[in-house]
Order: structure tokens, then sequence, then C-alpha cells
């Protein structure tokens, strides 16, 4: 717990304005903003986000622990610049490279599958002693770099190593970083309820894939225990498989967000990354003087990010889902760095503010109140959400 | 025949100077060295393990080409290699992960599968064009949104097999059913090669196909026919050749071998179909047939090259160059090599005239001497 609040002061929130807009001209009111960020998601806990703040000081005092040493990052399609979860890592990797001097190849896939086992076969042979799997879709490919390298820890985003007849494998030099998206999602889902005016809400997913159709479920689920009677429209989602463009392409997400708000919603949520801009350009298109349109975004708080770019855009947006990928990332590096590098599965959830909402805006002050109630039931078990969306 | 070389070989060569030039300019307006650039590239990309992968990503650009010059030949623009591969290698991965026999006629049938799905959907394109008259860049862009839309449909619902985490595929193709690497053959020549980096097996039939293609355009009846009718449609079918049956014929070829594009990385990689088959060798394979001219060796050269220029890029992420650089020498190649072909064509044209006209203008006057 104390560890993962450290990242939190320490590299979590730097990563979140870092990806903002790439101006990184003063360091130190990003850091405030930051800080003050991760306290709010972390539900207002002043005490012990002080304390992680001194620890900083004394972090970065210490010494450059990651001297020497060499850690490499694998992205998934998008990379860097997707304002989503290969931000969130790089930032984290970066961070850390700048802090604790450790050095680092980064390497993006430009086609499929065979092509991010060539990344990390490359990283691996270049001298890395960790690596960043940093996507679901390295599953396989972490299998068969990591049986080939024992010597090389790896550290895989969103699921654990599976061979090819997709049994998971538990392998003692890899490490895998879940989240509990749902529970997160629950709290967005909640807060839509809450905000909508027509009683309407939808959904916009990137590619339908189990691992997004966890935000629906959260979300949907959130949204019905507020009120039972809510329209959710049909989730959307961009593409279908083999085809990763709808985690990148604006134009698509615009096209479903402006069906949905046709429809009568006036809260929408997007986990479809990049393809989130479009949401909210339709948002601010599609407002009247009768209704406000809503957006909310996802993995980072997508407020931050763009309200210096494009503060017309970051009026929509009511909340964001926060998927602390940076922390994850970062507490990976820290442990291996450290020399206790811990292989099998760790699982971020509301308990260890792994996911979690942002309030920057303050649209959603009123209810900040109620949603850290529906966190509690959900980290003391009684409420349950589900990972698969009702049929 | 000093015609043809200039064209054949001098045309590619000067494109490519120039696709490098331009992209060492880019390179230069980004304050990055080209040579360090291009150094790095090939100092890093004629590694064995480089130079493997580079050929194993070749093979599908090589067969997509292929698929796209056969349709070439006749004036045929054959864009639905991409819906056609990616809808064959789903049902060969199906179908070839139900049953296990003896290892070549496993491959064998899983292969059969793949051209016949693939000719069958090329087909559609090649019977609307026939039967109603539908225009194939029309109708195959449709049917390759349709493909890739049915392909997920049937992936996700009907042909996935049950897996526990996020990762979703079809069920594995049993042994008998994999392309084995050549990487012992590799060896036996004295080549070592790391683990991981294994050449696929399917290059020898990628092989075979760029020989078989040489004789069905060059040598037989129906490459004659083919041929004919692209050059001009009117005359052929006055001679005799039915253009509905060739536009039948040819698209159902086409789409046989570009039913085959995925079968490389199917069978020689992957051995089931995943969530994320690489996409795009349909397009690729355009660019490639352009590039090479519709000649088998001029598009086994563009697949290296393109191959080549892929692998390689992984380097410059490590020195901080943007990797896009390729894709735009690999797009300005592709511009160059079409215009370069054009002007030199025009150039050796005037010069046969001019021979033509001189070699006239002397038998006139020495014919005058002789009357």
């Amino acid at each position: 717990m104390k560890r993962y609040l450290r990242f939190f002061a320490i590299v979590g929130a730097l990563a979140l304005v870092l990806a903002a807009c790439g101006d990184d001209s003063s360091e130190e009111t990003t850091t405030t903003v930051g800080t003050t960020e991760a306290t709010e998601a972390a539900g207002g806990e002043e005490t012990t986000t002080t304390a992680a703040a001194e620890e900083e000081t004394t972090t970065t005092a210490e010494m450059m622990i990651g001297e020497g040493h060499e850690i490499g990052m694998a992205f998934d399609v998008g990379g860097r610049g997707d304002q989503s979860f290969n931000d969130l890592a790089a930032g984290a990797w970066d961070e850390g490279k700048r802090m604790f001097g450790y050095t680092g190849r980064e390497l993006a896939p430009d086609a499929g599958g065979e092509n991010r086992e060539e990344n990390l076969r490359l990283l691996a042979e270049t001298g890395s002693e960790m690596i960043i799997a940093n996507g679901f879709a390295f599953a396989q490919n972490v299998w068969r770099v990591g049986t080939e390298f024992p010597e090389v820890n790896f550290a895989i985003t969103d699921d654990c190593p599976q061979d090819d007849t997709f049994t998971v494998v538990e392998m003692d030099n890899v490490r895998c970083m879940l989240f509990s998206e749902e529970q997160g999602s629950f709290l967005v889902g909640a807060a839509a309820a809450m905000k909508t005016t027509t009683g309407t809400i939808g959904f916009i997913g990137g590619v339908q894939i189990g691992l997004i159709e966890k935000f629906q479920a959260g979300y949907e689920a959130g949204a019905r225990f507020v009120d039972p009677d809510i329209t959710i429209l049909p989730a959307v989602y961009l593409t279908q498989v083999p085809d990763f463009s709808g985690f990148t392409d604006p134009v698509k997400g615009k096209e479903a967000a402006v069906a949905l708000y046709g429809q009568g919603a006036d809260v929408v949520y997007h986990a479809a990354g990049g393809s989130g801009l479009g949401l909210f350009q339709a948002a601010d298109e599609g407002s009247t003087d009768d209704l406000f349109l809503w957006a909310i975004g996802v993995d980072s708080d997508q407020y931050t990010v763009f309200v210096e770019a494009d503060a017309a855009l970051a009026e929509h947006i009511l909340t964001s889902m926060l998927k602390r990928v940076d922390v994850a990332v970062g507490n990976a590096i820290l442990d291996q760095l450290q020399g206790d590098f811990a292989p099998g599965a760790t699982r971020l959830g509301l308990a260890e503010e792994g996911v979690g909402y942002s309030t920057s805006g303050g649209f959603i002050d009123d209810i900040v109140d109620a949603l850290d109630a529906l966190a509690d039931q959900i980290i003391d078990g009684t409420i349950e959400v589900p990972t698969v969306p009702e049929a | 025949m000093g015609g043809k070389l200039l064209t054949n070989v001098v045309a590619p060569a000067i494109a490519l100077l120039i696709a490098f030039g331009i992209a060492a300019l880019a390179l230069l307006l980004a304050g990055i060295d080209p040579l360090f650039a291009f150094g790095e590239m090939l100092t890093f990309g004629t590694t064995a393990e480089s130079m493997i992968i580079a050929v194993n990503r070749a093979i599908p650009l090589f067969v997509s080409a292929l698929a796209v010059a056969v349709g070439f030949k006749m004036g045929l623009f054959n864009i639905g290699v991409e819906g056609a591969y990616l809808l064959a290698a789903l049902f060969a991965a199906y179908v070839g992960a139900l049953y296990s026999i003896t290892p070549v006629l496993h491959v064998a049938s899983i292969l059969l599968v793949a051209m016949v799905v693939g000719a069958i959907w090329n087909g559609i394109a090649g019977w609307l064009k026939v039967a109603r008259g539908v225009h194939e860049v029309i109708s195959t862009i449709m049917l390759n949104f349709i493909a890739i839309s049915l392909s997920a449909y049937l992936f996700l619902n009907v042909f996935k097999a049950d897996t526990a985490g996020l990762t979703i595929a079809t069920k594995l193709i049993p042994e008998t059913g994999w392309i084995p690497s050549l990487n012992p053959w590799l060896e036996f020549f004295g080549v070592e090669v790391r683990a991981g980096a294994d050449l696929h097996g399917f290059l020898i039939i990628a092989v075979f196909l760029g020989i078989f293609y040489h004789y069905l355009v060059n040598k037989s009846r129906f490459g004659y026919d083919l041929r004919a009718s692209g050059v001009n449609p009117s005359a052929a079918e006055a001679s005799g050749i039915n253009p509905k049956s060739m536009i039948m014929k040819t698209m159902l070829i086409s789409g046989g071998i570009a039913g085959l594009v995925g079968m490389s990385t199917l069978l020689g990689f992957f051995h089931q179909y995943p969530q994320d088959f690489p996409t795009g060798f349909g397009f690729g394979g355009i660019a490639v047939a352009l590039l090479g001219r519709n000649n088998p060796i001029g598009m086994a050269f563009g697949a290296l090259l393109f191959g080549f220029m892929n692998r390689s890029a992984l380097i410059l992420d490590f020195h901080d160059v943007p990797r896009e650089i390729v894709t735009i020498i690999q797009g300005i190649v592709v511009l160059a090599v079409v215009i370069v072909y054009e002007v030199i064509s025009r150039y050796v044209q005037r010069r046969v005239v001019a021979a033509a006209a001189k070699a006239t203008s002397e038998a006139e006057d020495t014919g005058e001497v002789a009357a």
C-alpha cells in the first residue's frame, strides 16, 4: 500500500500531465497538479499523501539506484502519443529514467503479433534486464520470448503469459500487472446515472475484446445500481478484431458519439484510447442551449490532458476513469532496480488505488461523497462488480 | 534488348535513388544525419536474424503481389486481396485445427481450403463484373469491408476457441499442419541463427508460386489470352477470346493466390488465427506489384526490399530517428518507379524511332545510288 502511494507521488502524477501537452516547461507546477489529482483519486486521504510527498523528497535525494541498469519498453499498437495506456507507461518509464538513472530502449509494433515478438526479442538481445510488455496482446509473445531469455525479466500489462493453447503459464521471470477496470468503470457509470438529465447514457469501446468489455460491464452495472430504470443504449464498438484501428481513429469515435447523442444520450463513456477525441468533439459540437452533452474519459485524467490544448473540449469531460498503468509500471521498475523483482500477478483495483475516477474540472464535486461511499462498498465486498456485460 | 535492360533495371534503380534522396532530404530537415540513419539500417538489417525476418516479411508481400499482378496483366485492378486473404486465413485456421493427418497432406489440405475461400471471395467480384457490369475496383473495395466484418463475426462467434485470458484465437492447428522452419537447412550451410528467428518454410512454396506465375502468364495459352485481353480487349475479343470467361478465370486465379498470402505466418508462426493476425499485406502487394512491374523476379526483389526496409527500420527507434521515414521511402519509390518507367520508355521509343528514321534515310540514300 505504501509503495503504491509512493508512486502516486513520484511517477504517476507526472506522467498524466506530461502526456497532456508535451509542454515540459514548469515541472514544479506539474508535480503539484499531479499530486493534488492523486489525492482526489485516492478519495482525499490527505495525511497519507503528505507522507508520500515527503517520501518523494527522500527518494529523489537518495541516489541514482538505476545506474548501470537497462529497462526496455515494448509499446503496443498506438505507441507514444496515444494519450492512453501507452503514454501512461511511457510517462512512468521516462520519469523513472530521469530519477533513477537507468537507461533503456523502446519499440512500438508496426504490424501484427509477429512484430510484437520481434520487438521483445530485440530488446532482450540488446541488453535489457527487464522489459515492459505494455498490452494484453503480448501474452503469448512474453511466454515465448520469456522462455528463450530466462535471465531477462518481463512485466506485462493487463494479462498473464499464456502458451499457445491459452493455458496461463506461471513463469519465474514474468510479472503480470492486472487491473480491476470494472470497479473504476462502475463509479463513472454511477456518476453518469447521477448526472444525466435525459435518463439515457451510452458507451463506446475501441475494439470488441474481453478487456474492453470489462469497462462496459462495470459502467452499465454502476449506472443501473444508481438508477435501475435508466436507459443504456447498446454499446458501440468501433472495430472488430483483427482490426485494431478502433483505438486510434477519432473519426470513427466521432461518428459513434454523434449517433449515441442523437438517440438521446447526454453522457457517453469511452474506452477507445485515441478515438476518444472524436467523442469529446461530438459532445462539444452537439451541445445546445437546452442540453449540455457530457463525455467520460478513460485511463488518464483526460480533463487535465485537454484543458490546455483545447479547453472547449475539456469542458465536456465530466470525469475520467483512471487506470494507473503508470503506477504498476513504476512499481515493477522500482522492484527490479531494488533487486526484488517478484514474479506472478499483481492486481490493482479500487482498494490499491490502481483504478479510480478524476474530479478535475469540478463537474462532479456534488456527488463525490456518494461515489466514495460506493467505492467503499466495492472495496469491502458489499457490491460485486461484474466483468462481463449483461447479455 | 538494350531498351529492355534500360527499363527493367535502370528505371527501378533511378526510382530508388530518388526515393532515398528525398528521404535523406527529409531527414536533413529534421536535423538527422541521413548517412548515419541509412548506415545503421544497413548494419542492423544485414545480420543473419534480420535477413531471415526480412525474408519472412517479404513472403506474404510477394504472394500478394502475384495475386494482384495476375489481374494487372489483363487490366483488372484487384484491390480485394486484403479481404480475401484474411477470410481465407481464418477458414484455413479453423478447418485445419479440426483434424490431424499425415503432415504433407494436412498442410496441403489447409492450403487448398485457403485457396478455395480466396477464389470464391474474389470470384464474387468477377461474377459481379461479368453478370452486372460492376467495376472490380468498386466491388473489391466493398468486398474488403464485408470480408473484414464477416471474418470478425465468424471469429468472435463461431471459430474462436475457449480461452482463459483476454487473448482470443482459433484452436491450435495440430503439429502435422505446421510448415517447418528452414533453419535446419541454414545451419546445414553453416549459418548460425539464434532461436526465435525462424525462416518460414513457406518460402519454398512462394518460389514455386513465382515460377507457376511465370509459366501461366508468359508460356501458356491462358497467359497469351490474358495478356492479349490486357493490351487490347476488343482485338482479343475479335480474335475469339471470350472476355467474360477471361475475367472470371482471372479473378478466380487471383483470389486463389490471394488465399495463400496469410499462410506463411499462419502455418509457420502462429499455427492459429489470433486476434492480431497481420493485416495490410493485400495493399502492400499492390505496391510491390507496381514496383516489380508484374515481373516475378522484379516483384521478388520488390518484396525483399520492402521486407528489408521494414525490418531494418526497427533500429531507427533506438536512435530517435522516426521510423516513418521508411514508409516515406516506400511510398516515393512506388510513385517514382511508375514515373521513371514512363520517362525511360518514351526515351527508348524515341531512340528506336530515330534509329529507324536514320536507317530508312540511309537506305533511301543508298537506294537512290543503286537506282
